[in-house]
């Protein structure tokens, strides 16, 4: 029972202290796993990372969930997820709800409409920290020819963006990778890829 | 049916969605306004803002309103799940597959491979923010409050939930 309630206490406290999503409440969950609970050392920790990383989705609820399944089995990763992700649902239907309810009020109206353009510039700038990574990621050209290849599938044809990205990703997966060839001749072994 | 939808139009973002949670945001809007039409590019951009001012993942602070909004309770629930299962479950039941692969240049470029064309779903959400800005509080207040905004955020460091209050209280003073 402790060790539930200690799953439980890690998981709410990096997810109520976190802000700006999941990506920036993996420091707080290092914290609570390897520095207050030991549940896990720092090596554990990264290779978990660097997994979630390689999956889809929100990575906040992937680290949550694995790290409670492995310490506690499917209740901890039970455990370990609601205290992520229910306390900030909750809060935000209580937030929103509240604020719906003054919708036609002028002064909430203007509220409204002040924070349109603010979470435009908070997009325009996950926008230049995607496009950061991008660049780091595949470089200059093929960063750019990707980029352009997804403007022109998007915005200009219209398709949906699950089926571009799924395209993408199949790509990645199938398509042989000549640079890592190179690589895997310098280095002398072949591992089959 | 509706439950359907709400499941469908949360799993797709959350299985091709790669870099968190906030990579999924574009193609959640894409899901909610373009295609479903449960609420206004307006109102996606209240949600967003709220769930800024608040700790947490955003994805599923999104997923639980929006499934909320529209199926309620039960459709929170399916939203929730749709959102976290997908990619839970493979991080479970693959790890020891995962773990294998997970130097293979392939696996490595996954995650790489998708940035421009998250990145072009995030510019063109930008863009349709600005878009709703200019139509409802004109040109030159859109360009001053995210102009200020820009400041603020990214040369003085403030906290986002405290540019979002500052926001609010702005609005209901000046933009009444």
């Amino acid at each position: 029972m402790k060790l539930y309630i200690n799953i439980f206490i890690a998981f709410f406290r990096s997810g109520m202290l976190g802000f700006g999503g999941g990506p920036s409440t993996i420091p707080l969950v290092h914290k609570e796993v390897v520095g207050t609970f030991k549940w896990m050392n720092d090596e554990e920790f990264s290779d978990v990372l660097a997994l979630g990383n390689t999956l889809p989705g929100p990575i906040a609820t992937k680290m949550a969930g694995y790290i409670g399944y492995r310490i506690a089995g499917i209740l901890g990763l039970l455990v370990a997820m609601f205290a992520t992700v229910l306390p900030t649902v909750l809060l935000m239907l209580a937030l929103l709800t509240s604020f719906n309810q003054f919708k036609d009020n002028p002064n909430v109206q203007g509220m409204t409409h002040a924070v349109v353009p603010i979470v435009g510039v908070m997009m325009g700038v996950l926008t230049w920290s995607f496009l950061k990574k991008a660049k780091e990621g595949l470089g200059w050209i093929n960063g750019g020819i990707l980029l352009i290849v997804s403007f022109l599938c998007i915005i200009v044809l219209q398709l949906h963006p699950g089926i571009v990205i799924g395209v993408l990703l199949v790509g990645a997966l199938v398509l042989p990778d000549k640079k890592k060839k190179i690589e895997v001749h310098v280095e002398g072994k072949s591992e089959g890829l | 049916m509706i439950y359907l939808h709400i499941f469908l139009a949360f799993l797709i973002p959350g299985i091709v969605g790669y870099g968190g949670g906030p990579a999924t945001i574009p193609l959640i809007e894409h899901e909610v306004v373009t295609h479903y039409g449960w609420m206004t590019t307006s109102q996606f951009s209240e949600v967003l803002a709220l769930g800024n001012s608040l700790p947490g993942p955003i994805a599923t602070k999104m997923a639980g309103y929006i499934g909320f909004e529209v199926g309620g309770v039960f459709g929170a629930i399916v939203a929730l799940f749709a959102t976290v299962a997908p990619s839970l479950l493979l991080m479970v039941l693959l790890l020891s597959l995962i773990y294998r692969y997970k130097d293979s240049p392939r696996v490595k470029r996954l995650s790489k491979v998708v940035l421009p064309a998250v990145a072009i779903l995030m510019g063109t959400l930008t863009f349709d923010f600005f878009y709703e800005s200019y139509s409802s509080i004109g040109l030159w207040e859109t360009f001053f409050i995210g102009i200020l905004t820009l400041f603020i955020l990214e040369k003085w460091k403030v906290h986002p939930a405290f540019v979002i209050v500052g926001g609010l209280v702005f609005g209901a003073i000046f933009l009444a």
